[in-house]
């Protein structure tokens, strides 16, 4: 089944990588073997960019680096540009560039010298150079920066200059691995020029691997992996050909949250994926078709179902097997009613933080109601994170106001703690420990023992599906589960407001999906939710955000509040992502009136 | 481009890349500058394993001319300060509140004693915690009373004479100055620290932050990565040397007897040696916590202990002094211990030297069987 959507080969000389049954299984001292790749066998072809594609643990760094050389495989064989892999390894690595994820760069060199580096290891001729650096920063926009160091470069300057050592000696074939990651929508979309560029005029082959199914569509062939094996491959359109009429958009009635009819498709009968899109509901059915969808929803509800044209991400999803994601919020149903209240439970009021000469946040002003999720949004070194300490107490404020929950954090920080729950960006629990330890340690730290205690904890395996994990160490949980246990825990003590860091990044789609299904849940139940992210389509959950940018906001409101600042006539329906793009480049001025925005909230 | 030409080419951005990564961390200069210079001075000024001016108390339970001449010798001595005290009681209590760290007890019948031709009751009363200190104590009161015992013979009075004269001569640190014995030894600590735990350190840190992993899919070859860590940091290992060296003999005033070729081409081993060491614990380590756990515990404690640095190995138990062999730095204590106090004493030196060769060879053969161009390892 996996070749149905193998399309018409061009010559064999044209291939610049042959995966042939590929196998990797990775052998611990203890634990079992992971099986990272099982019979996978692809093509690369010169002149296209060829995206692996897949979740978390799908198998694309293993299938990488087995291309680079960096691994051997346990079984099959990879050929890159006629070489085999392991014997020639050598000589696949002065024909190939190589970007891994972190990079590669040396952050305490400069950009010159970085460069100077790689092509000193890949033996680029002195005379090329002067021609090949000034081509390649260029290219990448670095030539202002050459002598500052790597590791002050911005997240999408280390990745550019992370491309430009791998270009360095005109490689024949090109691997990127997962090189968008945390990198904000504007240099992403600067990387793909380039890779357009690399492969139009120079003819090279691509191969890139990405967990952004929208990233899938901008590649001329895609393979999609899930835990190791190969699902299908073909150009973005057939496969969305495959899903061909079954996705349907979902506008909702005045007076209806598109969130509460996405919560109440999830998991119903026929529906395979609903996700949120420029304020409207999108559900993608199984055979049965789109009717599904006004079959599925209450009588009293209201909704115009349309058909739409599938997009990658929607044949993505019917592709996957749906193991876990059957996720039922309780009593759900009837909280038709918005939960939001009228009273503010963080303020903030000409917010700085100056850290030395640097002002990290620039005066920000911002309420958050009770019951309501507020995206913090914006590209890494926003001003994010800072921001968001501040609120959580755990840096200095440098100057204005900021209260939450009712206490001045300047006066009394430990009494707002109390009353909430923190996750950070990073996995901070005790990976030696149980998911039971870990819950019995975070919960006796916030104040919580005896039968309140166990009552929470029982509460957290059966709310997060840990209770098979019970006596499992964190470390060994898999990637979702461990997001969930760090959410748990932050949850013990039953928190007014929850500020989530970074929630979802490193995350897969499907983890993702899950993730906001069960804050709404929270938010529902009167939780305030405040969270940071760098996916911009995901800020269509909250129910208000701040775009911000170098320290300072750019925008602030609902999603369609957002969506309207880019609407122009050549682009009648903006996204978020289109939005923050026209913010970030000032085609569209800034919105920052924080005043406004609060009071067309209060009329509803 | 020749084979020769690109090998030169790799080698010169690997190794500028190092240079470059020591100049701007401060982390390594402190390693190899600052630390010897810290703990030179530590060891050369604060650190003695000899006593001086300890606080001894002074009880004459005779007040007969020979005692109180035996009393003048103690406060006479540059070893001692002196308290003296009516009685013992008074000694004791200040013995039990650490005041003074021993007692000499001029007993009674000392004068009648003497005069009898009868042994003459001196008691000495030392605080024995620290067992070295008190053997010391011991040494330099009897060392105190022997002379007092000379005077009085060559003044023709009579004594009780000992069966044997002992006539000590030290040889090689004849002011016996533990600094001398010290500063040495510390070259062999400096080195070590500098050949295994900044080696380890530095290539668990480019696995850490996924250099590692970009430098490996290059076309570079495992003698130039083997060559590209073992380099700048023999270079620094060697500087940390000469430094110690300069300031020891400049500042420290400790001799230095033997050659100056002679010290650069035996600690070129050693130094040799601790990188190789160092590699192999990075070719094993990936996270730089562990890399420096490890290079502790398997390299600079042994260093510390098993050398004869501090603790003499002839005194050690059988099962340490065959350990002993297999520690780097004990081979480079002795070395360095003959190159400043004895010269260039080739019998001593020669031995050394190949036990150095020979583990410099072994460890980086090993190191580079075990460097992979593979992630896995």
């Amino acid at each position: 089944m996996a070749d149905r959507f193998l399309t018409q080969r061009t010559a064999a000389t044209d291939i610049v990588l042959a995966v042939r049954n590929l196998e990797k299984t990775f052998t611990a001292k203890k634990g079992p073997a992971v099986q990272a790749l099982r019979d996978v066998s692809l093509d690369a072809l010169r002149g296209r960019v060829t995206g692996l594609v897949g979740a978390d643990g799908a198998g694309k760094t293993t299938l990488i680096r087995t291309a680079a050389g960096l691994i051997v495989p346990t079984a099959g064989s990879v050929t890159v540009l006629g070489y085999d892999s392991v014997i020639d390894t050598i000589e696949i690595q002065s024909r190939v560039g190589y970007m891994p994820q972190k990079f590669g760069l040396y952050q305490d060199l400069t950009v010159k010298e970085n460069m100077d580096l790689y092509a000193d290891l890949q033996g680029v001729p002195f005379s090329d150079r002067k021609y090949r650096y000034q081509r390649l920063l260029k290219m990448t926009g670095l030539e202002p920066f050459t002598r500052r160091m790597a590791g002050a470069l911005s997240g999408g300057m280390k990745q550019k200059l992370g491309l430009a050592c791998s270009l360095i000696k005109s490689p024949e074939m090109l691997l990127l691995d997962e090189p968008t990651v945390g990198v904000d929508p504007v240099s992403r979309r600067e990387l793909w020029k380039i890779v357009y560029e690399l492969v139009e005029k120079d003819g090279i082959g691509v191969l890139l691997s990405t967990a952004y199914l929208d990233e899938a569509e901008r590649c001329d062939h895609v393979v999609v992996l899930h835990e190791g094996e190969k699902l299908a491959e073909g150009t973005p359109e057939e496969f969305k050909k495959r899903v061909g009429q079954n996705v349907a958009l979902v506008e909702p009635a005045p007076g209806i949250k598109a969130r509460q009819i996405h919560t109440y498709l999830v998991g119903k009968p026929h529906i395979i994926d609903a996700t949120i899109r420029s304020g409207r509901v999108r559900a993608v059915t199984d055979a049965y078709g789109i009717r599904a969808v006004a079959d599925t929803l209450p009588d009293n509800w209201p909704a115009a179902v349309k058909s739409t044209p599938p997009a990658f991400e929607d044949a993505f999803m019917t592709l996957i097997p749906h193991k876990e994601r059957r996720f039922q919020i309780n009593a759900m149903e009837e909280a038709f009613e918005s939960s939001i209240q009228q009273e503010v439970v963080v303020q903030t009021r000409d917010l700085k933080k100056a850290f030395g000469d640097f002002e990290a946040v620039k005066g920000l002003t911002f309420n958050v109601r009770r019951g309501e999720i507020f995206g913090l949004l914006g590209p890494n070194g926003a001003g994010k994170s800072t921001t968001f300490r501040m609120l959580c107490g755990l840096l200095s404020v440098s100057a204005g106001d900021i209260s939450v929950a009712g206490y001045d954090l300047r006066h009394s920080p430990s009494r707002a703690r109390s009353r909430l729950g923190y996750m950070a960006q990073q996995f901070s629990l005790y990976s030696q420990l149980s998911v039971r330890e870990n819950l019995n340690f975070f919960g006796r730290a916030y104040g919580l023992g005896g039968n309140r205690l166990r009552q929470r904890m029982e509460w957290a395996f059966e709310e997060f599906g840990l209770g098979k994990w019970r006596e499992k160490a964190a470390a060994g949980l898999p990637g979702g589960y461990k997001q969930r246990l760090a959410m748990a825990a932050s949850l013990l003590h039953e928190p007014e407001i929850l500020f989530l860091d970074e929630p979802t990044s490193g995350v897969d789609p499907l983890a993702r999906r899950e993730f906001w299904l069960r804050i709404n849940g929270f938010a529902e139940q009167g939780v305030t939710v405040v969270v940071t992210t760098h996916f911009m389509e995901e800020s269509e959950y909250c129910d208000r955000m701040l775009i911000m940018s170098l320290g300072e906001s750019l925008a602030k409101g609902t999603p369609s509040e957002i969506r309207a600042l880019a609407r122009s006539k050549e682009n009648p329906d903006p996204t978020i992502e289109d939005a923050f793009i026209a913010l970030a480049e000032g085609t569209v001025a800034p919105s920052d009136e924080g005043n406004r925005m609060e009071n067309s909230r209060g009329g509803k | 481009m020749t084979t020769k030409a690109l090998f030169f080419m790799r080698m010169r951005g690997i190794l500028r890349k190092e240079l470059l990564q020591i100049l701007r961390d401060p982390s390594s200069i402190a390693l190899a500058i600052v630390l010897p210079l810290v703990l030179l001075f530590i060891f050369g000024y604060g650190v003695t394993l000899d006593a001086d001016n300890v606080p001894m108390a002074v009880v004459l339970s005779d007040n007969g001319p020979a005692a109180r001449e035996v009393a003048a010798r103690f406060d006479q001595s540059p070893y001692f300060k002196t308290l003296h005290l009516a009685s013992m009681a008074k000694a004791v209590a200040l013995l039990n509140q650490r005041r003074v760290d021993g007692i000499v007890h001029v007993q009674s019948d000392f004068t009648a004693g003497l005069d009898k031709l009868n042994p003459a009751p001196v008691q000495v009363i030392v605080n024995g915690i620290d067992a070295n200190r008190a053997r010391l104590i011991q040494g330099y009161a009897r060392g105190v009373l022997e002379k007092w015992t000379e005077v009085r013979r060559a003044r023709g009075e009579s004594v009780v004479a000992p069966a044997v004269n002992i006539s000590q001569r030290i040889w090689f640190n004849e002011s016996a100055e533990s600094r001398n014995f010290l500063v040495p030894g510390l070259i062999t600590l400096i080195m070590t620290l500098i050949g295994i735990l900044l080696t380890a350190l530095v290539v668990a840190r480019e696995w850490e932050r996924g250099t590692m992993e970009a430098i490996l899919v290059t076309p570079i070859r495992r003698i130039e990565l083997l060559l590209g860590k073992v380099l700048p940091y023999f270079i620094l290992g060697m500087m940390g040397m000469g430094l110690s060296v300069w300031v020891g003999v400049t500042l420290f005033h400790v001799p230095f007897r033997g050659s100056i070729w002679a010290l650069f081409v035996l600690s070129a081993l050693f130094m040799l040696a601790s990188s190789g060491f160092g590699l192999l614990i990075s070719s094993a380590i990936r996270v730089q916590f562990v890399a420096a756990q490890v290079s502790i515990v398997a390299g600079f404690l042994p260093a510390l202990f098993l050398s004869g640095l501090i603790f003499d190995l002839g005194s050690t138990p059988l099962v340490i002094r065959i350990v002993s062999h297999v520690v780097p730095a004990r081979y480079f204590v002795d070395i360095s211990h003959t190159l400043f106090m004895a010269g260039d004493v080739w019998p001593v030196l020669l031995p050394n030297a190949l036990a150095l060769l020979g583990m410099a060879v072994i460890f980086i053969s090993l190191a580079f069987r075990k460097i992979t161009k593979r992630l896995e390892a």
